[in-house]
């Protein structure tokens, strides 16, 4: 209150819950995905023969790894209470201009530029990194809230797409970006290896360095960190850019990975990205969760999707189920948070 | 009307306590239909708690409460408002996004027999309303593209058009100019001429001398005055609101709340000798401030007091580089300085502490982590070091004695005081060239204060150029060695090397 009839805070600290029931509830963001992963796991494990083979979990690791790498990002502008709606079509149009300077076969009617490969590899980063700058402009500078930033840039970015490829489909792509896209070693995939070591990196850049710190806490209480003196634009910027370069990555691995570029390749995974990073326990609020959180809400997604493959159910009640277990998720994740406030307070 | 004996409304023996602590301790007080009562006392008083009460806000205090000389018994606001009682409160409550005549009929939009909104006979009465007021406003513009003034008024509007029979207007007038003072002060006469009951909140005593016919002042949680408005004078109010000489004594040294500030202070001269670390020059952002100029040398403490809506917060904020003003010049170490945002101000040596906890510290986070947050560029380059940040942290709860002494723990477990001392620690562990606090004993208890009060002096000592803003005359009187005074934006007066006390900083103001 401005100038009330103040009572004087008493000194002395508020009583702390119980030890264990106190650090369960304020890990219950945590813990509650994981229990949900276990369950969905043990659900299918059980239900299907074929689910729990060492084939199925290469399988169920290619599958989350596109989603996977989209994600890091994510998570990023997520902890900073942000939302980047354009990472789909980011990552198609750097699928896309990859393949634009490369030299196709004769047969794919596209006006291609060839150059070398990593001309092109370079080429299609600058693209994304380009783009992201665009939505940092829009919501630092201009002001314009990130959805609606990054749902212009959605669009922006599919008119380009559609420029480029006009319909037509590419197939060749630089050999690295091939290789890394379709290829194993040791019997592992390349696409795998490369998720691991982004989701890795983006959780070591998260914990470990000041930048890490200042986007949980840009997240926490954005003007608490203003009145600290942060360069809070900076910050958000500086995600909005990370975010589009990670979805460009996973745009060119994807292309080699499903073998061709084509328009609205991308799609579904706007929304399996966010929802790997929400249904993981990180915040759409800001400030809470983080990578491993992220890692465990892909599995989940993962788990559900191929599993569900797996059991013999009408295939058109799959999408149904598959709604409403992430709704449940979403639930819990809800409940979890509310546990956390009230072991704070 | 009603019966000429019994008072529109009546209050007595009105008790009131938060938590052990009184707010209002045995208050008397009546309003007659007709009758403009000026309110008048420091913050804590009471004024606001009886004004609560009587607004349905709260609901459980001992004491009677008659409306026409029946005993009523409020449960809500609501059941206030079903009575003809209506308030404005300090702080702004008005919808933003909706219309200026959505505004003026919130939850009364006039409807139609399908339950539709008239909007034109909504639009056209609105406007009809505010032109009563003086309010040439386009009622079907944004609320909030409207100066804060207008807002203000808008909001005055609502209620004084709403046909309550009991007005109470909190503070109504901080954020107005003068023109739309007077115009407010017109229809207050007008409705009091038509029967109505108001009672109006101001620290402005001048504007409560000019309006009300009667006066209250409250002290502590009692009414210690009432008086005819032309019976008494400025000085007279003040003494009664600080109590010098009356009750002295009384209590003293028991309640927090009785701390006074009432013998005289002798501001020392300034350091001359010192370099100056900041000066404002003519700094005007409308319509906060106007003409604002001072220079604050290393070793010094400015106080900067003035009343809610003086312009002392966007001050504090302007020094770092939150806002931009609109005219006028910063100079750090006599250079002209312009900060593109906060994290310059800070890098230039400035450190800051908002008014409002909320908006400083994290409270989901570790102790250790609101403590470094400031210093973290200094401590760390790319990779943190949480175990410097921890002895940087434990080394700062020590100092200023926070507790628990637990840096682990999460901020939103500390008491408030505690948490205070966290965001004045937090630009400690490498100690600006300028500190810029606002409140900074705000809502604190008498040894938290002092420890506050403690830093600010060794810091002081220690060279750095320190201003204190805050609307409680206490706190620039503990603190400062300079006081400068802001009144609806510009400066009225400076208090330098001489001798002050509370009464003449009120005058002042």
């Amino acid at each position: 209150m401005a100038h009330g009839e103040t009572v004087p805070m008493s000194e002395t600290p508020a009583h702390p819950p119980g030890r264990l029931s106190g650090l369960l509830r304020a890990q219950m963001r945590n813990i509650a995905p994981f229990l949900t992963l276990i369950f969905l796991t043990a659900f299918f494990a059980l239900s299907s023969p074929s689910f729990a083979t060492i084939d199925n979990v290469g399988n169920i690791l290619t599958q989350v790894s596109v989603t996977g790498i989209i994600a890091v990002g994510l998570t990023f502008v997520i902890l900073c209470a942000e939302i980047d709606l354009s990472i789909a079509s980011i990552a198609n149009v750097t699928g896309i201009a990859v393949a634009y300077f490369t030299m196709q076969d004769s047969y794919v009617n596209i006006a291609n530029i060839p150059l070398p490969g990593f001309v092109a590899i370079g080429l299609a980063l600058l693209l994304c990194a380009l783009l992201g700058l665009v939505n940092a402009f829009g919501l630092t500078v201009i002001g314009i809230p990130s959805f609606i930033m990054t749902l212009a840039m959605m669009q922006i970015a599919a008119g380009v797409s559609a420029l480029l490829v006009r319909g037509q489909i590419a197939y060749k792509v630089p050999d690295v970006i091939a290789t890394v896209g379709s290829a194993s070693v040791a019997g592992i995939p390349w696409i795998v290896i490369v998720a691991a070591l982004m989701l890795l990196a983006g959780h070591l850049v998260l914990t470990y360095t000041r930048f890490g710190r200042y986007v949980y806490m840009v997240g926490g209480n954005r003007e608490a960190a203003e009145y600290s003196g942060l360069n809070v634009k900076l910050i958000l910027g500086s995600v909005m850019v990370i975010s589009a370069v990670c979805s460009g990555i996973a745009g060119m691995l994807g292309v080699a990975h499903f073998g061709s570029a084509q328009q609205n390749e991308f799609d579904t995974y706007l929304l399996d990205s966010i929802a790997a990073v929400v249904v993981g326990g990180t915040s759409l609020f800001g400030g809470r969760g983080g990578i491993g959180n992220t890692i465990v809400g892909l599995f989940v997604l993962g788990v559900l999707n191929n599993g569900l493959d797996h059991v013999n159910i009408d295939s058109f009640l799959k999408i149904l189920i598959r709604g409403l277990i992430l709704l449940a998720a979403l639930v819990i994740n809800v409940y979890a948070q509310r546990l956390r406030a009230k072991a704070v307070d | 009307m009603q019966d000429s004996r019994a008072p529109l409304l009546e209050l007595r023996e009105i008790t009131k306590a938060f938590g052990g602590v009184a707010a209002l301790r045995g208050v008397d007080f009546s309003l007659s239909a007709g009758e403009i009562h000026g309110l008048v006392g420091e913050n804590g008083a009471g004024k606001s708690t009886l004004m609560k009460i009587i607004a349905g806000v709260h609901t459980d205090f001992a004491g009677r409460f008659l409306l026409d000389g029946h005993e009523v018994h409020f449960r809500s606001a609501r059941d206030a408002r079903a009575a003809g009682i209506a308030m404005v409160h300090q702080e702004l409550s008005v919808a933003p996004d909706l219309t200026v005549a959505e505004n003026v009929f919130l939850g009364t939009q006039p409807t139609n027999r399908f339950g539709l909104v008239q909007w034109k006979r909504m639009a056209r009465e609105a406007a009809e309303q505010l032109k009563r007021l003086g309010i040439d406003a386009d009622p079907m513009a944004r609320l909030g593209d409207l100066p804060i003034g207008l807002q203000q008024l808008i909001e005055i509007a609502r209620v004084l058009f709403s046909g309550a029979r009991i007005i109470i207007l909190d503070e109504p007038t901080s954020a107005l100019s003068p023109p739309e003072v007077e115009r407010l002060f017109a229809t207050l006469r007008r409705l009091r001429g038509q029967g109505t009951g108001i009672i109006f909140i101001s620290h402005f005593i001048e504007d409560i001398l000019l309006v009300s016919d009667h006066v209250t002042v409250f002290r502590n949680g009692r009414n210690v005055m009432e008086t005819e408005a032309r019976a008494t004078s400025k000085a007279a109010l003040i003494e009664a609101m600080i109590g010098k000489g009356i009750d002295k004594g009384a209590g003293k040294g028991r309640d927090a709340l009785e701390e006074t500030y009432s013998h005289d202070i002798t501001l020392p001269a300034p350091p001359l000798g010192q370099p100056v670390v900041v000066e404002v020059q003519d700094v005007s952002l409308a319509p906060n401030l106007k003409h604002v100029s001072f220079a604050v040398r290393a070793g010094e403490v400015l106080g900067v007091y003035g009343f809610m809506g003086s312009g002392q917060f966007e001050l504090a904020r302007i020094l770092f580089g939150k806002l931009a003003p609109d005219h006028g010049a910063l100079l750090m170490a006599g250079d002209r300085t312009r900060f593109r945002n906060t994290a310059a101000a800070r890098r230039a040596g400035i450190a800051f502490v908002p008014e409002s906890r909320r908006d400083m510290l994290f409270h989901q986070e570790p102790v250790y982590k609101n403590i470094s947050i400031s210093s973290l560029g200094r401590i760390a380059s790319v990779l943190l070091k949480p175990n410097r940040e921890r002895v940087i942290a434990r080394r700062q709860v020590e100092a200023l004695q926070i507790r628990p002494g637990d840096v682990e723990i999460d901020l939103g477990l500390l008491s408030g005081g505690n948490q205070q001392k966290v965001a004045l620690a937090k630009w400690l562990s490498h100690p600006p060239q300028l500190l810029v606090l606002c409140e900074p004993t705000r809502g604190m208890d008498v040894g938290a204060k002092s420890d506050v009060i403690g830093i600010v002096r060794q810091l002081r000592d220690q060279g750095i150029a320190i201003i204190v803003l805050s609307t409680e005359p206490e706190t620039v009187l503990s603190l400062a060695d300079r006081i400068i005074v802001l009144k609806r934006g510009e400066m009225v007066r400076e208090f330098a090397n001489e001798t002050i006390s509370k009464d003449r900083l009120l005058e002042a103001a």
